[in-house]
């Protein structure tokens, strides 16, 4: 696979590590009164889509980016590349 | 006998002679013959036998498709087994050997299959040998091991090498027939860059083996103008000798380069190079293959495709018989007829399944139209056949022509099926196909010449205009749309004798009537009961038979039938190349430490740690084992000084406003308030709540911290703080660089560790306990201005430090501390004794973080800080991970001191018995501690804690040992940690 | 049909001509008693037991293609039981030991071979971690052996011993692992539970379940609905797309695990052999091609194939411990989709919808448990109560906190 990487172009899978949906950027609260329940949903539960899956790849023999990739997980079209940290900033992950 | 089949023409060298073996016979041909063409030239009708009947075999096609002529070429640790004599390209001294029978090639003992076929039908193994029990391994499956499989290995060493390498290309040209090279160019003349790949060692593809005319000259030659055109070119590559096997993804393709197989020798050159192919579009003109006709006795040496027997006549100058018959169900059978004919061969018969007009008069052939061979005769090479009216011909060579499939495989890598084209009764490339690729000429079902010059030209313009580039202009070539006309024609009814479908692995229309019987009717079901187009081959001459018959049998049509998947590789690759340099040393790059050429001078034994090489221990001379060397360096460690190279370990180096406020995040402790020139101990938790890693973070400054990790976690740790930082908290103003390969380190360990630091430092550092005491860390310059981080901590227990350099410097400062170190006795020490100091003084390591154990069960749970969030805060608090008898780190000695402590021994109670259902634990580490005097272990027990002094035993079934230990504290050195502090 | 060698003489002396369907092609009732969704390995499995053993047989299995399509049809065949901890071990030895009598059981040749399985260790910390694993299965009742460098020079002269990466410095074998005939499990199963009056149910793809009031009433199905009183669900792979029906959320993610197979070889190799120091396992096929796999490619897919990394990754660890094979030549890949689960382990649980029972997040450890995932799915589904080897394999273990994690890998699925 090829990963078209917003910063440096296309580059070979072989450069990133997989880590899985993006949704791991959502790191719940620990102090939500649900926190226990929040958690185990985060870390544990997965949609694992037949289609359109959006997921984290890390450009470990690169650059150091992690990068939101948005991949069919039929067909293997990715169609969108973004920087992880935008997305996670988007999302309003501050303090 | 010499070349006793040879004719004239083709495109062979005759000015010069070529002499090569086969089952030790010497014979003789020329450069431009295959193996198998020279065989044939030779008279050598039998080469093989077949996998399960063992019947004899000759050569059935021209190329990669070949179920039966497979070879073992070459010898010695050189042996190559399986090899399809027909894509052995011959040179001089060449030796192949016949494989898989049993006493010669001519009387195989294991022929005897051949009669028991009966009981011996598809799928019998499965119904019998299944008793008594015990025979299946000890009689049953052996005989049959020893019966089944077809070439050796060698067992030797592998002795060629093979290179990797990867290329980029606007358009890849997957064949390099008529379609290929119009396709190649088309995008080449649009200046485009091009890779065209064949697997044949010349291009041309059928144009090699028809005599087809373009622009009024042979087929043959207009390659080689079509070849210097694109030679002339510096954006188009040709790879001859080279097999695209497979469509990845993205326009991702795997590449075979045969580069030096055609040599006697290599010459230490790559045998033969795996390249990576990305490509920007690609075009499928793979071109087809012929299929035959089933009918009885159809497998007989002699026996061979229509199509492969004009290419050994028209390219190799050799005829494959003297005297030959051809059935055919089409048009293109004919041309064999024909071609033969033409150059003097006298033709039998021509039989042919259709009621139509002859297509061409052969001067002394009988024709048969509407009729169909039954039967053959001749064991070792075919002698006559029976027509479906009874009539007998002699003939030594049959050739068959069932229709031609397009190469359809690599349309199908990404699980795309072909479609069904009644016209040409055969399937063609489906709608969905790899990104970026098209499919022309026959490979598409463009099965005429024409039709497929003009196909590959006009696609490759298409995909040039896709691409950006200016289309080049119309092709405008000469050539003729020759009939291939056919009326599927797929088994002969009549043959009451076997008919085979997959040569190699002998399944016959039986085995896929009784497949169908027994409810085996999926294609899949069909495949995998029969073992049809499961051998070298994978089928290709075979399946669309078998998917026409079973079809029939099911009253279904062969569109509904369907095929099985296409998979990669196309054509077998061998595992030398697909592993290409990585091998033996060259596995995995080595990473050495700053002083690896120090402790190599001093007789170090190395160990692997990782990808690191690092010392193990440093015999002496006068020490016999191990253990006198470790023991020694940590005596005199603990009582003076010793050294260790821990460069190994991961060092983050942590700048930023924010990065205290990180550091709190990603360790259960604080580190917010540590001070500046102060290290601390911290622990790291995965988000699950298990304890991931731990090491020391010192704060150089107030906004400048540089975190160590343990060796194996240096890169995850890495990963996972930059996923913290990007991901969970990108507002945090910190950055992290990984200074593991920056910085050279060293732990200066012992009573005199101040002593041999301060000779090194510069005079202006005060190294006094006072102002440089336990954890203190500072810049300092050492040896007259040389840059140093010095950290007040320790491993082993003792006052120690850790000194970090510039890598450059790394393999200088070991011989500077050592030449200092002089007075103090100094000792450099390995991986072993640190591991004893680190048991000795009870910290956990690689053994204890496994990944499976809580900060609880590592008896750190008080480190994790309840006023703040950290990476697995919440999920460390699940109950299952806080059990009341949750496993506690804890020491172990054995009750009689003499006796050695065994890691990986379980703990079970005393009084109860040693089952899984009373596991309370297992041993981590071991040493003997030369401290003590006696082995200890640190290890996981339920409830370790509360358990001190209670003896219980340690169970070693696997090495039938078992002995008593006592539960005391991990801390078997120094427990108040007095000596640090000094 | 009873199979024997006599019957295959006779068959012989006929002309091949007698031989009867291995199953019927029944339509579908309108109701069963349980309707088990997937005939693979695991839903054949289970359709035999609960029909042979716990009194069931008003059974439907039904399955979108051909039965045994799926992982049981596409796997290196590996059965073995060297696990370590015990929510795994005492399973696994079940389902050995079921092996063990499977093929006079249930009159099948599916070939079972129990030809040893070594897993090879390159230092003194994996020596540990295998002795730890070792004594744990012979506590458990299975079988364990250590082997040192110089007894695995003996036995398996071709390893690199000299000139590898990484030392070969001992090993561990379980002598009563080895390899099976895979797609004969699948077909042993179905004829077994055929004949016990299972319908066998193919190309008929589920697309719904029905739940009302929080109990599962059936499953929508491209040939109609079938009502059930229980629907288990055993579609390892494809766990996550069918529990999606039940609106459930799964702690798996499907990832796709090539494997592949050279030409055919005289015996070169023994037993099954795994690599300690990079991803690769690889055993010798009856007929004589070398089966070999490794590592997952490691990011989501339904796709079924996989990509170069993998594969050359594979092959760099095979010529890394045995360089007699770089002339063998790599026949034909393959790629299977795997649930891959939070932990490394499986399931096999009720849910908390009644009547919907779930088995799934086999990991690639699937094949070598066929016997026992069906034995033990089901013992759950007859007695609605776990069988006492498979009482960890719950769904809310993770909400609890009762990992059973042989890797040490955490929740990360491509890591186990």
């Amino acid at each position: 696979m090829i990963i078209e990487h917003p910063l440096l172009g296309p580059r070979d899978m072989a450069e990133f590590v997989y880590l899985g949906d993006a949704a791991l950027i959502n790191r719940p609260d620990w102090q939500d009164p649900d926190a226990a329940n929040k958690y185990y949903e985060y870390q544990y539960l997965r949609d694992n889509p037949a289609g359109l899956h959006r997921e984290l790849w890390y450009h470990e023999q690169g650059d150091r980016s992690w990068l939101v990739v948005t991949r069919d997980t039929l067909t293997h079209e990715i169609t969108n590349v973004e920087l992880a940290r935008d997305v996670a900033v988007e999302e309003g992950r501050s303090r | 006998m010499t070349q006793y089949n040879r004719i004239d023409g083709g495109l062979i060298d005759r000015s010069r002679v070529l002499n090569f073996s086969f089952n030790g016979k010497q014979m003789q041909a020329h450069p431009g013959d295959t193996l198998a063409s020279a065989l044939l030239a030779n008279g050598q009708k039998l080469v093989g036998r077949s996998f399960k009947y063992h019947r004899p075999r000759g050569i059935f096609s021209a190329g990669s498709e070949e179920p039966n002529a497979m070879v073992q070429l070459r010898s010695g640790a050189y042996l190559e087994p399986n090899t399809k004599a027909t894509v052995v390209e011959l040179f001089e001294g060449l030796s192949a050997t016949s494989q898989n029978h049993r006493g010669s090639l001519e009387f195989d003992l294991m022929a005897v299959n051949d009669f028991l076929a009966p009981f011996l039908s598809t799928g019998f193994y499965y119904k019998t040998f299944m008793w008594p029990k015990k025979f299946w391994e000890k009689l049953y499956e052996p005989i049959i091991r020893t019966s089944a499989g077809l070439g050796k290995l060698s067992l030797q060493e592998d002795p060629d090498c093979y290179d990797k390498g990867f290329l980029h290309c606007d358009l890849l040209v997957i064949g390099g027939g008529p379609a290929g090279i119009s396709a190649a160019l088309s995008a080449g003349r649009s200046g485009a860059q091009v890779i065209l790949a064949d697997e044949d060692f010349i291009i041309g593809g059928r144009l090699n083996s028809e005599v087809y005319e373009i622009d009024q000259m042979a087929g043959s030659d207009w390659v080689l103008t079509a070849k210097a055109e694109l030679e002339t070119m510096d954006n188009v590559r040709i790879l001859a000798r080279t097999t695209i096997y497979g469509a990845y993804d993205h326009g991702i393709f795997g590449a075979l380069e045969r580069c030096n197989d055609h040599l006697a020798s290599t010459n230490n050159k790559p045998r033969q190079i795996l390249w990576r192919i990305y490509s920007k579009r690609s075009i499928l003109t793979a071109g087809s293959t012929e299929r035959s006709i089933a009918f009885g006795n159809n497998d007989r040496p002699g026996v061979m495709l229509a199509g492969s027997v004009r290419t050994y006549v028209n390219r190799f100058g050799v005829a494959p018989g003297k005297q030959v018959a051809i059935f055919t169900n089409n048009d293109d059978g004919w041309r064999t007829a024909t071609d033969m004919a033409a150059k003097g061969v006298s033709i039998s018969a021509v039989i042919d399944s259709r009621e139509i007009d002859p297509r061409a008069k052969i001067s002394g052939a009988g024709l048969f139209l509407g009729a169909s061979v039954v039967d053959t005769t001749g064991r070792k090479g075919i002698k006559s056949i029976t027509l479906s009216n009874g009539q007998t011909i002699e003939c030594d060579c049959l050739a068959v022509s069932g229709g031609w499939n397009p190469n359809v495989h690599l349309s199908g890598h990404q699980r795309g099926r072909p479609e069904w084209r009644e016209d040409i009764a055969t399937f063609v490339p489906g709608k969905q196909l790899p990104v970026g690729m098209a499919c022309a000429g026959a490979a598409n079902g463009n099965l005429t010449l024409n039709s497929a010059l003009h196909d590959g030209y006009d696609i490759a313009g298409r995909q040039m205009h896709d691409l950006g580039f200016e289309v080049a202009k119309p092709l405008t070539v000469d050539a003729e749309d020759e009939s291939c006309e056919i009326t599927p024609f797929w088994h002969v009814k009549e043959s009451r004798k076997r008919a085979w479908l997959d040569l190699q692995n002998d399944v016959t229309v039986k085995d896929i009537k009784q497949s169908n019987l027994e409810g085996f009717r999926s294609v899949e079901h069909l495949k995998r009961y029969t073992t049809l187009g499961m051998a070298t081959d994978q089928g290709k001459t075979a399946n669309i038979l078998a998917l026409a018959i079973m079809a029939e049998c099911t009253g279904k049509t062969i569109p509904q039938t369907g095929t099985t998947i296409y998979r990669p590789p196309y054509t077998p690759v061998p595992m030398g190349a697909m592993a290409g340099r990585s091998r033996g040393k060259d596995f995995r790059p080595f990473r050495l430490t700053p002083s690896h050429q120090w402790a190599e001078q001093h007789g170090a034994v190395f160990v692997e740690t990782g990808n690191w090489l690092r010392a193990q221990w440093y015999p002496r001379r006068g020490e016999t084992t191990w253990r006198q060397s470790v023991d020694r360096e940590v005596e005199q460690t603990r009582k003076s000084v010793g050294i260790c190279d821990v460069t190994t370990l991961g060092k983050i180096d942590i700048q930023g406003r924010d990065a205290a406020e990180f550091l709190n995040k990603v360790y259960v402790n604080g580190f917010a308030k540590l001070a500046v020139g102060k290290t601390r101990y911290g622990l790291m938790l995965r988000e699950d709540g298990i304890a991931y890693d731990d090491g020391t973070t010192a704060r150089l400054g107030e906004h400048h911290f540089v975190m160590t990790t343990t060796t194996a976690n240096a890169v995850l740790v890495f990963r996972r703080l930059e996923f913290a930082r990007q991901c969970l908290w990108p507002d945090l103003d910190v950055h992290l660089i990984s200074i593991t390969d920056g910085w050279a380190q060293y732990a200066v360990a012992g009573p005199n560790s101040r002593g041999l630091i301060r000779k090194i430092a510069d005079k202006e550092y005060d190294l006094s306990n006072e102002a440089f005491p336990f954890m203190a860390c500072k810049e300092i310059s050492i040896c007259g201005g040389t840059l140093a981080r010095l950290f007040r901590i320790s491993f082993s227990g003792e006052l120690a430090y850790e000194i970090a350099v510039p890598t450059r410097f790394g393999g200088s400062l070991m011989e500077i501390l050592m030449e200092a170190g002089k007075e103090f006795d100094v000792v450099a020490y390995g991986t072993e004794a640190l591991g004893v100091m680190r048991i000795e003084k009870g910290h956990a390591a690689g053994n204890e973080l496994i990944g499976q154990t809580t900060a609880l069960n590592l008896g750190l749970d008080r480190m994790v800080s309840s006023k703040k969030d950290c990476i697995g805060k919440v999920l460390s608090q699940r109950d299952a991970l806080n059990e009341e008898d949750a496993n506690r780190l804890v020491g172990f000695r054995p009750v009689d001191r003499s006796h050695q402590l065994v890691a990986g021994a379980h703990f079970i109670s005393k009084g109860n018995q040693p089952v899984m259902l009373n596991d309370e634990g297992w041993m981590t580490s071991v040493c003997f501690s030369p401290t003590l005097g006696h082995s200890i272990g640190l290890g996981f027990i339920k409830r370790g804690d509360q358990r001190k002094g209670e003896i219980v035993r340690a169970v070693n079934p696997i090495q039938n040992s078992e002995i008593e230990v006592e539960i005391v504290s991990p801390h078997f050195v120094d427990p108040e940690g007095e000596r640090l502090r000094v | 049909m009873r199979y024997s060698a006599f019957k295959v003489f006779l068959q012989g002396l006929t002309g091949n001509k007698g031989w009867q369907p291995m199953w019927r092609e029944p339509e579908p009732k309108a109701e069963y008693d349980v309707v088990i969704i997937g005939g693979g390995g695991h839903g054949l499995a289970t359709a035999y037991y609960l029909a042979k053993e716990f009194g069931i047989s008003n059974i439907a299995v039904v399955e979108k293609g051909w039965i045994g399509s799926g992982n049981v049809g596409r796997n290196t065949t590996i059965i073995r039981s060297n696990y370590m901890l015990p929510g795994n071990e005492p399973f696994y030895e079940l389902s050995l030991r079921l092996w063990e009598g499977l093929e006079q059981e249930f009159n099948y040749n599916a070939m079972i071979s129990q030809r040893s399985i070594l897993n090879i260790y390159h230092s003194d910390a994996q020596r540990d971690q295998f002795v730890r694993r070792a004594n744990a299965m012979l506590l458990a009742g299975a079988d364990a052996e250590m082997a040192d460098a110089d007894q695995l020079r003996k036995e398996l002269p071709f390893l690199d011993f000299d000139n590898s990466r990484f030392p070969i410095k001992g090993g561990m074998f379980q002598r009563r692992g080895g390899t099976v005939r895979h797609d004969a499990v699948a077909w042993g199963y179905a004829r077994g539970a055929d004949s016990h009056g299972v319908d066998i149910i193919q190309n008929c793809e589920v697309t719904g379940i029905n739940i009302e009031n929080g109990t599962c009433q059936g499953v929508q199905t491209s040939r109609g609905i079938i009502k059930a009183k229980k629907v288990a669900v055993c579609v390892a792979g494809l766990s996550g797309r069918v529990m999606s029906y039940a609106g459930m959320r799964l702690p798996i993610e499907s990832h796709v695990l090539q494997a592949f197979v050279t030409e055919g070889l005289k015996p070169v190799i023994p037993g099954v052999i795994t690599f300690g120091a990079g991803h690769f396992y690889v055993s010798q096929s009856d007929k004589g091609g070398l089966v070999f796999g490794g590592d997952i490619d490691g990011y989501n897919t339904y796709a079924q194939r996989g990509n170069l990394p993998v594969v050359e990754d594979v092959a760099e660890s095979g010529m890394a411990i045995m360089p007699m094979i770089g002339r063998a030549r790599l026949l034909r890949s393959w790629g299977g989709v795997m649930d891959m689960s939070m932990d490394g382990s499986p399931f096999i649980d009720k849910t908390h919808i009644d009547g919907l029972y779930f088995n799934g997040g086999w990991c690639y450890g699937g094949f070598k448990a066929t016997p026992a995932s069906g034995y033990c799915y089901a013992h759950l589904l007859a007695k609605d109560v776990p069988h006492s080897t498979a009482t960890e394999f719950r769904l809310d273990r993770f909400r609890r906190g009762h990992l059973i994690d042989e890797k040490g890998q955490g929740a990360q699925p491509n890591l186990h």
